[in-house]
Protein backbone atom coordinates (compact mmCIF):
# COMPACT_ATOMS: atom_id res chain seq x y z
CA UNK A 1 0.00 0.00 0.00
CA UNK A 2 2.77 2.44 0.96
CA UNK A 3 4.48 1.31 -2.59
CA UNK A 4 1.25 2.86 -4.78
CA UNK A 5 0.93 5.85 -2.13
CA UNK A 6 4.89 6.92 -3.01
CA UNK A 7 3.91 5.71 -6.79
CA UNK A 8 1.10 8.01 -7.13
CA UNK A 9 2.69 10.90 -5.38
CA UNK A 10 6.24 10.41 -7.43
CA UNK A 11 4.12 10.18 -10.53
CA UNK A 12 1.79 12.74 -9.82
CA UNK A 13 3.90 15.48 -8.32
CA UNK A 14 7.94 14.81 -8.60
CA UNK A 15 8.34 13.00 -11.94
CA UNK A 16 5.35 15.26 -13.64
CA UNK A 17 4.91 14.28 -17.06
CA UNK A 18 4.07 17.23 -18.38
CA UNK A 19 6.97 19.53 -16.90
CA UNK A 20 9.57 17.22 -16.36
CA UNK A 21 9.22 14.45 -19.15
CA UNK A 22 7.83 16.61 -21.62
CA UNK A 23 4.90 13.63 -22.66
CA UNK A 24 1.66 15.87 -23.59
CA UNK A 25 3.26 19.43 -24.46
CA UNK A 26 0.90 19.93 -27.89
CA UNK A 27 -2.54 19.77 -25.64
CA UNK A 28 -0.99 21.47 -22.67
CA UNK A 29 -0.25 24.60 -24.65
CA UNK A 30 -3.08 24.27 -26.81
CA UNK A 31 -5.85 23.50 -24.76
CA UNK A 32 -5.05 25.11 -21.90
CA UNK A 33 -6.35 28.84 -23.00
CA UNK A 34 -9.29 28.54 -20.38
CA UNK A 35 -9.76 26.58 -17.21
CA UNK A 36 -13.08 25.22 -18.23
CA UNK A 37 -12.08 23.78 -21.41
CA UNK A 38 -8.48 22.53 -19.62
CA UNK A 39 -10.61 20.93 -16.73
CA UNK A 40 -12.37 19.01 -19.44
CA UNK A 41 -9.18 17.65 -21.20
CA UNK A 42 -7.88 17.15 -17.75
CA UNK A 43 -10.03 14.48 -16.98
CA UNK A 44 -10.61 13.46 -20.16
CA UNK A 45 -6.90 12.37 -19.67
CA UNK A 46 -7.03 10.94 -16.70
CA UNK A 47 -10.14 8.85 -17.53
CA UNK A 48 -8.51 7.31 -20.72
CA UNK A 49 -5.08 7.10 -19.66
CA UNK A 50 -5.99 4.58 -16.60
CA UNK A 51 -8.14 2.74 -18.80
CA UNK A 52 -5.17 2.65 -21.39
CA UNK A 53 -2.77 1.54 -19.14
CA UNK A 54 -4.44 -1.16 -17.81
CA UNK A 55 -5.72 -2.41 -20.66
CA UNK A 56 -2.27 -2.41 -22.48
CA UNK A 57 -0.63 -4.36 -19.37
CA UNK A 58 -2.73 -6.87 -19.86
CA UNK A 59 -2.46 -7.80 -23.42
CA UNK A 60 1.45 -7.47 -23.04
CA UNK A 61 1.67 -9.78 -19.97
CA UNK A 62 -0.58 -12.06 -21.24
CA UNK A 63 -0.43 -12.09 -25.06
CA UNK A 64 2.67 -10.58 -26.30
CA UNK A 65 5.00 -12.41 -23.98
CA UNK A 66 3.81 -15.60 -23.78
CA UNK A 67 4.35 -15.67 -27.36
CA UNK A 68 7.30 -13.77 -27.29
CA UNK A 69 6.51 -10.70 -29.51
CA UNK A 70 7.90 -7.94 -27.02
CA UNK A 71 8.97 -6.08 -29.93
CA UNK A 72 5.93 -5.62 -31.74
CA UNK A 73 4.63 -3.52 -28.52
CA UNK A 74 4.68 0.11 -30.33
CA UNK A 75 2.12 -1.09 -32.76
CA UNK A 76 -0.13 -3.09 -30.31
CA UNK A 77 -0.02 -0.19 -28.10
CA UNK A 78 -1.04 1.84 -31.01
CA UNK A 79 -3.73 0.22 -32.42
CA UNK A 80 -5.28 -0.46 -28.50
CA UNK A 81 -5.30 2.80 -27.63
CA UNK A 82 -6.66 3.96 -30.77
CA UNK A 83 -9.27 1.67 -30.66
CA UNK A 84 -9.85 1.74 -27.39
CA UNK A 85 -11.10 5.62 -27.55
CA UNK A 86 -12.90 4.74 -30.19
CA UNK A 87 -14.74 1.94 -27.87
CA UNK A 88 -15.19 4.49 -24.75
CA UNK A 89 -16.40 7.36 -27.02
CA UNK A 90 -19.28 5.06 -27.78
CA UNK A 91 -20.11 3.42 -24.68
CA UNK A 92 -20.31 6.76 -23.08
CA UNK A 93 -22.37 8.35 -25.61
CA UNK A 94 -25.03 5.77 -25.36
CA UNK A 95 -24.75 4.82 -21.93
CA UNK A 96 -24.00 8.34 -19.40
CA UNK A 97 -24.68 10.93 -21.97
CA UNK A 98 -24.33 13.62 -19.86
CA UNK A 99 -20.30 12.52 -18.94
CA UNK A 100 -20.03 12.44 -22.84
CA UNK A 101 -21.05 15.74 -23.31
CA UNK A 102 -18.47 16.63 -20.86
CA UNK A 103 -15.72 15.14 -22.56
CA UNK A 104 -16.58 14.34 -25.59
CA UNK A 105 -14.73 16.70 -27.70
CA UNK A 106 -11.82 16.05 -26.34
CA UNK A 107 -11.73 12.00 -26.34
CA UNK A 108 -10.67 11.86 -30.61
CA UNK A 109 -8.05 14.57 -29.15
CA UNK A 110 -6.35 11.89 -27.05
CA UNK A 111 -5.06 9.15 -29.26
CA UNK A 112 -2.04 10.63 -30.88
CA UNK A 113 -1.46 12.46 -27.52
CA UNK A 114 1.91 11.07 -26.40
CA UNK A 115 1.39 10.67 -22.78
CA UNK A 116 -1.23 8.04 -23.19
CA UNK A 117 1.12 5.75 -25.15
CA UNK A 118 4.22 6.91 -22.99
CA UNK A 119 3.09 5.72 -20.05
CA UNK A 120 2.20 2.27 -21.29
CA UNK A 121 5.61 2.48 -22.60
CA UNK A 122 6.60 3.35 -19.21
CA UNK A 123 5.00 0.77 -17.57
CA UNK A 124 6.74 -1.57 -19.77
CA UNK A 125 9.89 -0.63 -19.65
CA UNK A 126 9.47 -0.22 -15.62
CA UNK A 127 8.29 -3.95 -15.33
CA UNK A 128 5.19 -2.74 -13.28
CA UNK A 129 2.58 -5.53 -12.78
CA UNK A 130 -1.04 -4.45 -13.38
CA UNK A 131 -2.05 -3.18 -10.35
CA UNK A 132 1.58 -0.50 -10.51
CA UNK A 133 0.80 0.03 -13.83
CA UNK A 134 -3.22 1.17 -12.67
CA UNK A 135 -1.61 3.38 -10.01
CA UNK A 136 0.93 4.71 -12.67
CA UNK A 137 -1.61 5.82 -15.33
CA UNK A 138 -3.62 7.33 -12.88
CA UNK A 139 -0.81 9.35 -11.10
CA UNK A 140 0.63 10.14 -14.26
CA UNK A 141 -2.43 11.47 -15.68
CA UNK A 142 -3.36 13.33 -12.49
CA UNK A 143 -0.05 15.37 -12.89
CA UNK A 144 -1.17 16.21 -16.23
CA UNK A 145 -4.50 17.78 -15.46
CA UNK A 146 -2.97 19.31 -12.00
CA UNK A 147 -0.68 20.90 -14.53
CA UNK A 148 -2.67 21.95 -17.32
CA UNK A 149 -5.43 23.54 -15.22
CA UNK A 150 -2.75 25.87 -13.20
CA UNK A 151 -1.35 26.63 -16.38
CA UNK A 152 -4.71 27.78 -17.97
CA UNK A 153 -5.68 29.66 -14.68
CA UNK A 154 -2.05 31.42 -15.03
CA UNK A 155 -2.51 32.27 -18.94
CA UNK A 156 -6.28 33.56 -18.16
CA UNK A 157 -4.64 36.24 -15.43
CA UNK A 158 -2.20 36.87 -18.02
CA UNK A 159 -4.02 37.51 -20.63
CA UNK A 160 -5.27 41.21 -20.32
CA UNK A 161 -1.29 41.91 -19.03
CA UNK A 162 1.11 44.57 -20.58
CA UNK A 163 3.93 42.29 -22.39
CA UNK A 164 6.42 43.36 -24.75
CA UNK A 165 5.48 43.06 -27.83
CA UNK A 166 8.04 40.50 -28.41
CA UNK A 167 7.17 37.78 -26.09
CA UNK A 168 2.83 37.52 -27.13
CA UNK A 169 1.84 34.66 -27.89
CA UNK A 170 4.26 31.21 -27.16
CA UNK A 171 7.63 32.81 -25.85
CA UNK A 172 5.67 34.19 -22.59
CA UNK A 173 3.73 30.70 -22.53
CA UNK A 174 6.88 29.02 -22.68
CA UNK A 175 8.68 31.17 -19.98
CA UNK A 176 5.91 30.64 -17.75
CA UNK A 177 6.04 26.77 -18.50
CA UNK A 178 9.55 27.12 -17.54
CA UNK A 179 8.75 28.36 -14.13
CA UNK A 180 6.26 25.90 -13.52
CA UNK A 181 8.75 23.09 -14.09
CA UNK A 182 10.86 25.31 -11.79
CA UNK A 183 8.31 25.10 -9.05
CA UNK A 184 7.95 21.41 -9.68
CA UNK A 185 11.26 20.71 -9.13
CA UNK A 186 11.23 21.61 -5.56
CA UNK A 187 8.88 18.77 -5.03
CA UNK A 188 11.92 16.56 -5.54
CA UNK A 189 13.00 16.98 -2.12
CA UNK A 190 9.00 14.87 -1.38
CA UNK A 191 10.40 11.56 -1.33
CA UNK B 1 12.81 25.41 -59.05
CA UNK B 2 12.65 21.67 -59.40
CA UNK B 3 10.26 20.40 -57.57
CA UNK B 4 12.57 18.31 -55.45
CA UNK B 5 15.03 20.91 -54.69
CA UNK B 6 11.65 22.80 -53.88
CA UNK B 7 10.49 19.99 -51.47
CA UNK B 8 13.61 20.44 -49.28
CA UNK B 9 13.93 24.24 -49.16
CA UNK B 10 10.40 23.96 -48.12
CA UNK B 11 11.10 21.52 -45.38
CA UNK B 12 14.66 23.31 -44.09
CA UNK B 13 13.71 26.75 -44.02
CA UNK B 14 9.95 27.79 -45.36
CA UNK B 15 7.89 25.38 -43.33
CA UNK B 16 10.55 24.31 -40.85
CA UNK B 17 8.59 22.11 -38.70
CA UNK B 18 9.83 23.05 -35.32
CA UNK B 19 10.66 26.70 -35.29
CA UNK B 20 7.93 27.37 -37.96
CA UNK B 21 4.94 25.33 -37.75
CA UNK B 22 5.83 24.57 -33.64
CA UNK B 23 5.19 20.88 -34.60
CA UNK B 24 6.10 18.05 -32.39
CA UNK B 25 7.47 20.01 -29.39
CA UNK B 26 7.06 16.89 -27.13
CA UNK B 27 10.42 15.30 -28.71
CA UNK B 28 12.14 19.14 -29.48
CA UNK B 29 11.92 19.51 -25.37
CA UNK B 30 12.72 16.46 -24.11
CA UNK B 31 15.31 15.47 -25.93
CA UNK B 32 17.66 17.89 -26.54
CA UNK B 33 19.67 18.05 -23.36
CA UNK B 34 22.68 17.57 -25.67
CA UNK B 35 23.36 18.22 -29.18
CA UNK B 36 24.46 14.85 -30.21
CA UNK B 37 20.70 13.60 -28.54
CA UNK B 38 18.94 15.90 -30.84
CA UNK B 39 20.99 15.24 -33.58
CA UNK B 40 20.44 11.19 -32.94
CA UNK B 41 16.69 12.21 -32.35
CA UNK B 42 16.41 14.03 -35.87
CA UNK B 43 17.75 11.57 -37.85
CA UNK B 44 15.84 8.77 -36.38
CA UNK B 45 12.94 10.64 -36.97
CA UNK B 46 13.95 11.81 -40.27
CA UNK B 47 14.54 8.11 -41.57
CA UNK B 48 10.64 6.93 -40.07
CA UNK B 49 9.31 10.58 -42.16
CA UNK B 50 11.00 9.44 -45.50
CA UNK B 51 10.22 5.71 -45.28
CA UNK B 52 6.97 6.40 -44.31
CA UNK B 53 6.16 9.11 -46.79
CA UNK B 54 7.50 6.85 -49.27
CA UNK B 55 5.57 4.03 -48.13
CA UNK B 56 2.26 6.17 -47.72
CA UNK B 57 2.75 7.75 -51.51
CA UNK B 58 3.20 4.40 -53.00
CA UNK B 59 0.12 3.21 -51.85
CA UNK B 60 -2.16 6.32 -51.73
CA UNK B 61 -4.47 4.67 -54.36
CA UNK B 62 -4.96 1.61 -52.73
CA UNK B 63 -5.30 2.91 -48.75
CA UNK B 64 -9.60 3.72 -48.96
CA UNK B 65 -10.10 7.22 -47.86
CA UNK B 66 -12.22 6.16 -44.66
CA UNK B 67 -9.61 4.28 -42.70
CA UNK B 68 -6.44 6.18 -44.36
CA UNK B 69 -6.03 7.41 -40.92
CA UNK B 70 -5.49 3.79 -38.94
CA UNK B 71 -3.37 2.59 -42.23
CA UNK B 72 -0.50 5.87 -41.62
CA UNK B 73 -0.65 4.67 -38.20
CA UNK B 74 0.37 1.15 -38.67
CA UNK B 75 2.74 2.09 -41.52
CA UNK B 76 4.03 4.93 -39.15
CA UNK B 77 4.28 2.48 -35.92
CA UNK B 78 6.05 -0.38 -38.08
CA UNK B 79 8.59 1.95 -39.64
CA UNK B 80 9.43 3.13 -35.60
CA UNK B 81 9.71 -0.41 -34.67
CA UNK B 82 12.61 -1.11 -37.12
CA UNK B 83 14.20 2.08 -36.20
CA UNK B 84 13.87 1.50 -32.39
CA UNK B 85 15.59 -2.27 -33.23
CA UNK B 86 18.47 -0.92 -35.18
CA UNK B 87 19.17 2.29 -32.78
CA UNK B 88 19.46 -1.05 -29.68
CA UNK B 89 21.51 -2.86 -31.94
CA UNK B 90 24.12 -0.60 -33.27
CA UNK B 91 24.04 2.79 -31.16
CA UNK B 92 22.86 1.21 -27.53
CA UNK B 93 24.17 4.69 -25.52
CA UNK B 94 21.80 6.64 -27.97
CA UNK B 95 18.87 4.75 -27.59
CA UNK B 96 19.99 4.78 -23.56
CA UNK B 97 19.62 8.53 -23.52
CA UNK B 98 16.70 8.66 -25.97
CA UNK B 99 14.67 6.08 -24.09
CA UNK B 100 11.39 5.51 -24.47
CA UNK B 101 10.94 8.59 -27.14
CA UNK B 102 12.11 6.69 -29.63
CA UNK B 103 8.98 4.60 -29.72
CA UNK B 104 6.96 7.75 -29.21
CA UNK B 105 8.03 8.90 -32.97
CA UNK B 106 4.96 7.27 -33.75
CA UNK B 107 2.97 9.90 -32.26
CA UNK B 108 4.86 12.95 -33.41
CA UNK B 109 2.28 14.99 -35.23
CA UNK B 110 5.47 16.24 -38.12
CA UNK B 111 5.11 12.46 -39.15
CA UNK B 112 1.19 12.03 -39.50
CA UNK B 113 0.98 15.85 -40.84
CA UNK B 114 3.48 15.09 -43.83
CA UNK B 115 1.45 11.67 -43.99
CA UNK B 116 -1.81 13.77 -44.59
CA UNK B 117 -1.23 16.59 -46.34
CA UNK B 118 1.60 15.93 -48.42
CA UNK B 119 2.12 12.19 -49.26
CA UNK B 120 -0.99 11.16 -49.42
CA UNK B 121 -1.63 13.30 -52.51
CA UNK B 122 1.55 13.26 -54.25
CA UNK B 123 4.12 10.81 -56.35
CA UNK B 124 6.84 8.95 -54.50
CA UNK B 125 9.54 10.98 -55.72
CA UNK B 126 8.54 14.15 -54.10
CA UNK B 127 7.47 12.61 -51.26
CA UNK B 128 10.94 11.48 -50.21
CA UNK B 129 12.31 14.40 -51.08
CA UNK B 130 9.54 16.04 -48.77
CA UNK B 131 10.24 13.39 -46.37
CA UNK B 132 14.04 14.45 -46.55
CA UNK B 133 13.59 18.02 -46.06
CA UNK B 134 11.35 17.98 -43.46
CA UNK B 135 13.31 15.45 -41.39
CA UNK B 136 16.63 18.24 -42.16
CA UNK B 137 14.48 20.59 -40.95
CA UNK B 138 13.78 18.62 -37.76
CA UNK B 139 17.04 17.84 -37.51
CA UNK B 140 18.44 21.05 -37.71
CA UNK B 141 16.48 22.69 -35.34
CA UNK B 142 16.68 20.00 -32.62
CA UNK B 143 20.46 20.18 -33.10
CA UNK B 144 21.04 23.86 -32.68
CA UNK B 145 18.76 24.24 -29.34
CA UNK B 146 20.69 20.83 -28.26
CA UNK B 147 23.73 23.01 -28.93
CA UNK B 148 22.77 26.11 -27.07
CA UNK B 149 21.39 23.89 -23.60
CA UNK B 150 24.60 22.08 -23.73
CA UNK B 151 26.97 24.87 -24.04
CA UNK B 152 25.44 27.17 -21.46
CA UNK B 153 24.12 23.99 -19.35
CA UNK B 154 27.37 22.57 -19.11
CA UNK B 155 30.22 24.39 -21.26
CA UNK B 156 30.37 21.38 -24.21
CA UNK B 157 29.49 21.38 -27.63
CA UNK B 158 29.40 17.19 -28.62
CA UNK B 159 30.76 16.45 -25.67
CA UNK B 160 33.98 18.43 -26.10
CA UNK B 161 34.87 21.33 -23.53
CA UNK B 162 34.89 24.55 -25.18
CA UNK B 163 34.48 27.19 -22.22
CA UNK B 164 37.81 27.73 -19.57
CA UNK B 165 37.39 26.56 -16.78
CA UNK B 166 36.00 29.04 -14.92
CA UNK B 167 33.22 29.05 -16.56
CA UNK B 168 30.26 28.26 -13.95
CA UNK B 169 27.70 25.89 -16.20
CA UNK B 170 24.27 27.34 -15.83
CA UNK B 171 23.04 23.31 -15.08
CA UNK B 172 19.19 24.74 -14.99
CA UNK B 173 19.67 24.62 -19.24
CA UNK B 174 20.41 21.02 -19.10
CA UNK B 175 17.30 20.34 -16.79
CA UNK B 176 13.50 20.40 -17.61
CA UNK B 177 13.06 24.09 -17.23
CA UNK B 178 15.86 25.21 -19.57
CA UNK B 179 13.97 23.43 -22.36
CA UNK B 180 11.23 25.92 -22.27
CA UNK B 181 13.28 28.97 -21.96
CA UNK B 182 15.54 28.62 -24.35
CA UNK B 183 12.36 27.70 -26.75
CA UNK B 184 11.32 30.64 -25.57
CA UNK B 185 14.12 32.62 -26.61
CA UNK B 186 14.18 31.39 -30.12
CA UNK B 187 10.13 32.07 -30.61
CA UNK B 188 10.48 35.59 -29.08
CA UNK B 189 13.70 36.15 -31.56
CA UNK B 190 11.31 35.09 -34.36
CA UNK B 191 8.54 37.56 -32.92
CA UNK B 192 11.30 40.28 -32.83
CA UNK B 193 12.51 40.35 -36.38
CA UNK B 194 8.97 39.73 -37.67
CA UNK B 195 9.99 35.78 -39.37
CA UNK B 196 6.80 33.81 -39.88
CA UNK B 197 6.08 31.35 -37.09
CA UNK B 198 3.30 29.42 -35.80
CA UNK B 199 3.88 31.97 -32.53
CA UNK B 200 2.65 35.03 -34.41
CA UNK B 201 0.16 33.43 -36.85
CA UNK B 202 2.05 33.94 -39.98
CA UNK B 203 3.13 29.89 -40.38
CA UNK B 204 1.60 28.51 -43.81
CA UNK B 205 -2.13 27.27 -42.61
CA UNK B 206 -2.33 23.30 -43.70
CA UNK B 207 -4.02 22.61 -46.78
CA UNK B 208 -6.37 19.47 -45.40
CA UNK B 209 -9.82 20.85 -44.17
CA UNK B 210 -11.32 18.13 -43.01
CA UNK B 211 -8.28 16.88 -41.01
CA UNK B 212 -6.44 19.48 -38.97
CA UNK B 213 -3.10 19.33 -40.45
CA UNK B 214 -1.59 18.78 -37.17
CA UNK B 215 -1.20 21.86 -35.89
CA UNK B 216 -1.44 20.98 -32.17
CA UNK B 217 -0.88 24.34 -31.18
CA UNK B 218 -3.69 26.38 -32.30
CA UNK B 219 -6.28 23.33 -32.01
CA UNK B 220 -8.38 23.68 -28.91
CA UNK B 221 -10.37 20.74 -29.89
CA UNK B 222 -12.23 22.95 -32.57
CA UNK B 223 -11.48 20.94 -35.84
CA UNK B 224 -12.94 17.44 -34.19
CA UNK B 225 -15.96 19.49 -33.52
CA UNK B 226 -16.45 20.79 -36.79
CA UNK B 227 -15.54 17.67 -38.67
CA UNK B 228 -17.72 16.00 -36.49
CA UNK B 229 -20.87 18.54 -37.35
CA UNK B 230 -20.03 18.70 -40.83
CA UNK B 231 -20.26 14.54 -41.07
CA UNK B 232 -23.03 14.47 -39.04
CA UNK B 233 -24.84 17.10 -41.51
CA UNK B 234 -23.91 14.95 -44.23
CA UNK B 235 -25.15 12.03 -43.12
CA UNK B 236 -28.09 13.08 -41.88
CA UNK B 237 -28.69 15.27 -45.53
CA UNK B 238 -27.83 11.43 -46.82
CA UNK B 239 -30.41 10.37 -44.68
CA UNK B 240 -33.08 12.88 -45.18
CA UNK B 241 -32.88 11.61 -48.52
CA UNK B 242 -33.13 7.84 -48.03
CA UNK B 243 -36.29 8.43 -46.04
CA UNK B 244 -37.31 8.91 -42.28
CA UNK B 245 -37.01 5.33 -41.50
CA UNK B 246 -33.43 5.36 -41.81
CA UNK B 247 -32.79 8.97 -40.12
CA UNK B 248 -34.65 7.05 -36.54
CA UNK B 249 -32.75 4.25 -36.80
CA UNK B 250 -29.12 6.18 -37.63
CA UNK B 251 -29.92 8.03 -34.42
CA UNK B 252 -30.09 4.93 -32.39
CA UNK B 253 -27.02 3.41 -33.52
CA UNK B 254 -24.30 6.23 -33.64
CA UNK B 255 -22.94 6.15 -36.83
CA UNK B 256 -19.16 4.33 -36.55
CA UNK B 257 -17.72 4.80 -39.82
CA UNK B 258 -18.34 8.50 -40.68
CA UNK B 259 -17.35 8.94 -37.01
CA UNK B 260 -14.33 7.41 -37.47
CA UNK B 261 -12.77 9.71 -40.11
CA UNK B 262 -14.07 12.71 -38.52
CA UNK B 263 -12.72 12.02 -34.78
CA UNK B 264 -9.25 10.04 -36.49
CA UNK B 265 -8.91 13.15 -38.69
CA UNK B 266 -9.22 15.69 -35.82
CA UNK B 267 -6.78 13.98 -33.15
CA UNK B 268 -3.36 15.13 -33.45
Amino acid sequence: MKEMLLLLVSTALVNNVVLSQFLGICPFLGVSKKTKTAVGMGSAVIFVVTVASAVASLIYNFILVPCELEYMKTIVFIAVIAALVQLVEMILKKFIPSLYKALGVYLPLITTNCCVLGVALLNVQNNYNFLESIVNGFGTSVGFCISIVLMSGIRERTENNDIPHVLKGSPILLITAGLMAIAFCGFAGLI
Amino acid sequence: MNKCTERLYNGLVKENPTLVLMLGMCPTLAVTTSAFNGLGMGLSTTAVLVMSNLMISALRKIIPDKVRMPAFIVIVASFVTIVELLVKGFLPSLNESLGIYIPLIVVNCIILGRAEAYASKNPVLPSIFDGIGMGLGFTCSLTVIGLIRELIGAGTIFGAHVLPDGYEPFSIFVMAPGAFFVLAILTAVQNKLKLKSATNGDAPQATSTLACGGNCAECVGETCTKNRMMIEQKLDEAAAKKGDVKAVNKNAFPETAGDKTGSEGGNR
